[in-house]
């Protein structure tokens, strides 16, 4: 990102106005502009031309990235609480269900009502005949509520709460490679990522690999500048996968114990974009032999039965090892988490519960089965 | 597109069809299918039931029973319901007014910016001159993104600094638009959850200040059960004239915008079908339910290669067929015809019968065995391209080297050539499945 400027002759600006922190490339590349802010951002440039090269950081590209003062604290308490979001969440459905369960009970409506409001939180209509029947199979002293809170519960996997990405070998980097379609938070998501493992002490650094969508390089170094991580970007329409490789070799040059990738949002259908995620993934096997990356699938909660699709097919691409579930705090389910978890085995993470810095939250699936109840 | 729904109901209604009488245990086996292939499908749980009630109606009646071509009926019966289903509202996209104001609402990651730029090359295709408006002040390097866009397009964007209000960025842009002589100015909004009350206040009060001929809400096609319950808020808030339904070229089938549709009454008027800026379509509810249903949807491939194919080219091919004097260098130059197209898996999928056929396309053009093809045509002398029974051994090994393929890339595209020849003799007799296989070399 060296252009000079990104304002074209025709467009248009207001004169009377002073431009302010509006996240012009020209000025993220002026130290003077707004240096004390913008510095971690851009602190890792990375000379667009790759060849090969090992990245070798200038004495003076290092910068030390902004303290927290610097950009907005990252404070950990998410603006919404795992009870607030998921009561906002869960609100209307489980009240639903519980108002049948509840009538079941009493003779009111009818398991097919039931049925009905799983399906109306996305479980998935396959899915929900089959929980009703092996709730019905149950006779589950606690009632049907207790047996479908069960059945849901059981379609979970178990999960280390104290979950940390870490290299699997004894030094060098974790990593953490964040992927999903068009639209699903990515970026928003690894901005969070960033400021928590940076809060936590970590140092963290950021490979801004989607290199295809406009403007996706400045989002993140935006994101990157409220937690003070530096990024690691090429010029827009780079190799992903070498980007990928400079941010793993600035990580081992300048011993971070943390990288999380970004990578530009695909269908999963395209068949050419899964195998580019796919090289991604060789490239961070080679350089770091051993590393076992973390493999971070960012799902929308207001995705419909296509989420299980998406799942399984980057699932093959690169192995999941993880789910983030964003958008918890709108009016969405979420609930095709359930079948994608029984399907693939995989576990939910993190749940992003709003805009903040620090609105994701670790997934509790006790938490999140109960609070269906709530 | 919506090709697994299309599988479901071929499925299902393929069994009605091929008997002459059907009993109501047969409809009710059939409709089972029908729910859960809606509901699979994404289409709203309510929708769903009504629709199927409206069908199971019809189809019980004596209109079928005491039909000899029952199967046929019950198909007809299906697609007429799909497509009340889709037909609510005025789908006509309007640009009245000087500027006519477009403003382009939805969640998080639906695709307005990216929607925005395409609706804008829409636009200039219809004669027009528009203006965007970055007015998303919130998610960092929004207006960054719209101004990329709008450079490709060669589209100047307003983007007024931090700190304006967005009711502000919205009246600047108008202005702007007047200084400027353009006569449409399209308002890229920030992305806002429905249930986020201080945020579609924000979006009412853009609508009443800036007064828009065309609020579309840009629905993700892959959205669940809830799309209908974020329709009806944001059809509360402003008055929301339209859907463009996005990321439709994956596999969702995007039930959902239907039964917002349906739900609320407002119309699809474009679907979202690529990357690219150019990859927006008008929306035609009788072609969908047409491509629901495994009918084809001929008049958008029609209509698509009228776009993009050079009729003088096309007829001089025809003549070429007729005179059976086709040679390499035209298959080269059909090929690429095709893929001006646009994605081959979607031609392919409009065409009745090449449903399953389109994904696998779609693969080998991701593979790059057109361009692998486009080589090694390229690599040859005239003389072999027009005759390639010329190609000895060592012809092969030089276009191999040439090429940068193998030996047996080269044998199978002269096999494909030859077979190549016979089929497009076919094509007019309906050989088309083979002749495509031919042309994505898979068969």
């Amino acid at each position: 990102m060296t252009e000079p400027a990104s304002i074209e002759p025709e467009s248009i600006e207001p004169e009377s106005v002073e431009p302010g922190w509006e996240p012009d490339p020209a000025d993220f590349d002026d130290p003077a502009s707004n240096a004390e802010v913008l510095e971690a951002g851009s602190a890792l440039e990375v000379d667009p031309e790759p060849a090969g090269e090992p990245f070798a950081p200038e004495p003076a590209s290092v910068v030390p990235p902004a303290g927290p003062d610097a950009a907005e604290p990252p404070t950990l308490a998410p603006t919404a609480g795992l009870d607030a979001g998921l009561e906002r969440t869960r609100g209307g459905f489980m009240a639903r269900l519980r108002g049948f369960l509840g009538g079941v009970e009493a003779g009111g409506p009818s398991w097919d009502d039931v049925e009905e409001t799983l399906i109306a939180g996305d479980v998935g209509a396959a899915l929900a005949i089959d929980l009703v029947e092996r709730a019905r199979a149950r006779r589950d002293p606690g009632g049907p509520e207790a047996a479908i809170r069960a059945e849901l519960a059981a379609l979970l996997v178990p999960r280390d709460a104290a979950w940390t990405p870490r290299p699997a070998t004894g030094d060098g980097p974790a990593v953490v490679l964040v992927v999903g379609v068009n639209g699903t938070g990515k970026t928003t998501t690894i901005g969070k990522l960033a400021s928590r493992y940076a809060a936590e002490g970590r140092s963290v650094i950021l490979a801004a690999a989607d290199t295809f969508r406009a403007a996706a390089i400045e989002q993140l170094r935006i994101w990157a500048d409220r937690s003070g991580v530096p990024v690691v970007a090429h010029a827009p329409g780079a190799d992903p996968g070498a980007v990928v490789y400079d941010a793993l070799d600035a990580a081992v040059a300048r011993h971070a114990d943390l990288v999380i990738a970004d990578t530009a949002g695909r269908l999963h259908t395209r068949s050419n974009l899964m195998d580019e995620l796919a090289k991604i993934r060789r490239i961070v096997d080679k350089r770091l032999a051993g590393a076992k990356p973390e493999i971070l699938f960012v799902l929308d909660a207001t995705t419909g039965q296509n989420g299980l699709a998406q799942a399984k097919a980057f699932h093959e691409a690169v192995g999941l090892t993880g789910i983030v579930l964003t958008k918890l705090d709108s009016s969405a389910k979420g609930g095709i988490v359930f079948a994608i978890e029984d399907a693939l085995k995989v576990p939910v993470r993190f749940v992003g519960v709003g805009e903040g810095v620090a609105d994701l939250i670790p997934f509790d699936p006790e938490a999140f089965v109960a609070a269906l109840f709530a | 597109m919506f090709d697994t729904l299309s599988d479901r109901l071929r499925k299902t209604l393929g069994n009605l069809t091929g008997r002459g009488r059907i009993s109501e245990a047969d409809i009710d086996a059939a409709m089972r299918e029908v729910r859960l292939a809606l509901l699979e499908a994404d289409v709203n749980f309510k929708v769903v039931k009504e629709f199927i009630a409206r069908v199971r109606e019809r189809a019980i009646g004596h209109e079928v029973l005491a039909s000899l071509s029952a199967g046929q009926q019950v198909v007809k019966i299906v697609n007429d319901e799909l497509v009340d289903l889709l037909s609510a509202g005025d789908r006509t996209f309007h640009l009245s007014g000087n500027p006519a104001v477009v403003v382009l609402v939805g969640l998080q990651g639906s695709g307005k910016t990216t929607s925005t730029a395409k609706l804008a090359h829409h636009v200039v295709k219809l004669g027009r001159r528009p203006l965007l408006v970055a007015a998303d002040p919130y998610r960092p390097a929004a207006a960054d993104q719209l101004q990329t866009l709008g450079r490709s397009l060669d589209i100047p964007v307003y983007r007024a600094p931090a700190g304006t209000s967005v009711v502000e960025i919205a009246r600047g842009g108008v202005e702007a638009a007047k200084r400027q002589v353009r006569d449409v100015v399209i308002l890229d909004t920030a992305g806002r959850l429905s249930i986020d009350e201080e945020l579609m206040a924000e979006i009412a009060a853009v609508h009443a200040a800036v007064k828009p001929v065309e609020t579309l809400l840009v629905v993700d096609a892959m959205t669940g059960q809830e799309a209908v319950s974020v329709a009806q808020a944001f059809a509360a808030a402003v008055p929301v004239t339209g859907l463009i339904l996005t990321k439709i070229d994956g596999d969702a089938r995007g039930g959902a915008a239907l039964s917002i549709s349906a739900v609320t009454g407002v119309p699809v008027k474009f679907l979202g079908t690529g990357e690219k800026t150019d990859a927006l379509e008008l929306f035609h509810p009788d072609r969908l339910a047409g491509r629901i249903l495994g009918m084809g949807d001929i008049l958008t491939l029609v209509e698509r290669a009228q776009e993009v194919v050079d009729q003088t080219q096309a007829a001089r091919l025809e003549e070429k067929l007729r005179k059976a004097s086709f040679t390499l260098d035209d298959m080269l130059e059909s090929m690429q015809q095709m893929q001006k197209m646009g994605p081959l898996g979607q031609v392919m999928s409009m065409i009745a019968g090449m449903g399953n056929l389109a994904g696998e396309a779609q693969a080998a053009v991701d593979r790059g065995d057109l361009k692998r093809t486009e080589a090694i045509i390229r690599a040859m002398t005239m003389t072999e391209r027009r005759d390639p029974n010329v190609l000895n051994a060592s012809r092969r090994r030089r276009i191999a080297a040439g090429s940068g393929t193998s030996l047996p890339d080269i044998n199978r595209l002269v096999k494909q050539f030859g077979e190549m020849q016979k089929l497009m003799k076919q094509l007019s007799g309906g050989g088309k499945r083979a002749a495509l296989g031919a042309l994505t070399g898979r068969r």
